[in-house]
């Protein structure tokens, strides 16, 4: 599903931010991806849901190397991607309803199948009362179920999330992560980036570790490629 | 085209401009267009009215007693030309109302030197042979001179495509103005709004469909302001076309100024300015979007 090789990047003429990663991510393989503050987890996600080409190495989505891909192939593997940004990235001027039907429009969904869906996925993160309520008008939380309900809309191969419950009560957080499983369990690859210890203890899935710029494998990583 | 806009081109003040920059250079485009055509229509009128007519100068008429200068043997060759339809000689009060224009009506003709003119018909299809007639002209009535304002009218055609080439040459650099214009507003958009398009560029948007909303966009401002420019175009120029009758009254006399009017048709070719102006402002955003995203990973 995802593949890194001799991986690494940096920006301008700066240091490298990211050196040598390796790393094999199995279909259906559930990843939680952590590491302190500036480790560079964030510009792994981003090589992953291709908004960052690596300066060196080999990166290989759905068993293609990117790099070889043309524009309009690169299109169509990020849609089957879904992304959770840490700041949400909400666009300000649509609702609710227009922002998590963005995915669905841009893939070319007829209107009918969006309205159906988009409405259904409100209702499931509990958002059914502010279909058309602008973000800035929402609270953190119900902007950060916004975000998950338009990165989840158009049943993503693969699910990239960048701290998805930092933002909501632990009841909402643990409804999110059963959303995460629940896909998981029907197919699709996970790869959430948290500082929540706690979380990635009580769930148990293994660990993507980086830390300064290097992904370190730990046991429950090495079990999950050794499996794969 | 996708007329659902996912970027907030209403918060956007880079493109509050761009209509009425188009309306101004849609307003030049049209005025100049109008020259250029209003010019090729007068020539179309003087070469109409002046093909298939000669004129006949003869000196002024010899003292009373003497003759009458060869009008009549002058008259009598032009009417035996193969060729000629009729030779009509002006009387003297007809050769004094041409120049009642520039010399006004209280000079009485009987007063002037006045040369004596001969206004002739030929058939076109047929053809003169002028160079013969103009020596068997002189024969003749000596001192008489055959004019086929050709000379004239070469020479007026030629100042006339001077300026109707330097008109469209306005309209050219105009369009190019418009180009560059709607490419600095769509980058400054491109910058102002890089969030949007980074986020449906990772959604899996394709260039396409980024470039059809900026598009989109670009046709309806250009549109907009297009067709303001046009109705200040034609407020204008009926402005002018009243002002040129007015001007062409002296009086209760019509001075010989030449016709600048626009003909039925100049008038609906008009509209095509707003409409081509909105389509270069399209293909250029167009254009300009499809070159910025290629750029992108």
């Amino acid at each position: 599903m995802v593949r890194f090789e001799n991986v690494a990047i940096r920006y301008g003429a700066g240091p490298e931010v990211l050196h040598d990663i390796d790393m094999r991510l199995a279909p259906g393989s559930f990843h939680f991806l952590t590491g302190p503050s500036g480790a560079g987890k964030t510009t792994l996600l981003r090589m992953i849901y291709l908004a960052e080409r690596p300066t060196r190495g080999t990166v290989s989505l759905f068993e293609q190397d990117v790099a070889q891909l043309s524009r309009d192939a690169l299109a169509n593997l990020r849609r089957k991607i879904g992304i959770v940004f840490q700041d949400f990235r909400l666009v300000d001027h649509l609702s609710a309803f227009d922002n998590v039907a963005l995915p669905l429009r841009v893939a070319g969904v007829d209107e009918v199948r969006v309205k159906a869906h988009v409405t259904e996925l409100l209702e499931w993160v509990g958002l059914a009362d502010h279909l058309e309520a602008k973000p800035a008008t929402l609270s953190g939380g119900q902007k950060q179920r916004m975000a998950i309900a338009r990165a989840v809309i158009a049943g993503p191969s693969l699910l990239l999330a960048d701290e998805p419950t930092g933002n909501v009560d632990d009841a909402m957080a643990d409804r999110l992560m059963r959303l995460f499983e629940e896909m998981n369990r029907l197919g699709t690859t996970l790869v959430l980036a948290t500082h929540n210890e706690a979380l990635v203890a009580r769930r148990g899935h293994p660990r993507l570790h980086l830390d300064n710029g290097r992904l370190v494998v730990e046991s429950p990583l090495a079990r999950a490629v050794a499996a794969s | 085209m996708n007329r659902r806009l996912d970027i907030p081109f209403d918060r956007d003040g880079s493109g509050r401009f761009l209509p009425w920059l188009i309306a101004l250079m849609v307003y030049l485009a049209a005025l100049a267009a109008s020259g250029a055509l209003a010019l090729d229509r007068a020539l179309a009128i003087w070469d109409r009215g002046l093909t298939g007519t000669l004129t006949v100068e003869l000196p002024p008429a010899p003292a009373t007693g003497k003759g009458d200068g060869g009008l009549a043997a002058a008259v009598k060759l032009l009417t035996t030309t193969p060729g000629v339809l009729a030779a009509q000689p002006l009387a003297r009060e007809e050769v004094g109302k041409l120049l009642e224009p520039w010399l006004g009506p209280t000079l009485p003709p009987e007063e002037l030197t006045l040369p004596r003119l001969i206004d002739v018909r030929i058939d076109t299809g047929r053809g003169v042979d002028l160079d013969g007639l103009r020596g068997a002209l002189v024969k003749a009535a000596p001192g008489a001179v055959l004019d086929d304002h050709r000379l004239w009218l070469d020479r007026l055609a030629g100042l006339i495509r001077s300026a109707q080439a330097t008109a469209l040459g306005i309209v050219a650099l105009i369009g190019i103005a418009a180009v560059l214009t709607v490419i600095f507003t769509t980058r400054t958009g491109l910058a102002v709004h890089r969030d949007v398009i980074e986020l449906l560029h990772l959604m899996g948007a394709r260039d396409a469909y980024i470039a059809t909303q900026f598009q989109y966009q670009a046709l309806r401002l250009g549109a907009g302001g297009g067709v303001i420019g046009l109705g200040l175009a034609l407020a204008t120029l009926a402005a002018l076309g009243h002002a040129t009758d007015a001007a062409s009254m002296f009086g209760e006399r019509t001075l010989p100024l030449p016709s600048m009017g626009l003909a039925l048709w100049d008038w609906a070719a008009l509209p095509l300015l707003p409409a081509a102006a909105a389509v270069l402002a399209m293909v250029t955003a167009r254009i300009t979007v499809l070159g910025a995203l290629s750029r992108m990973p």
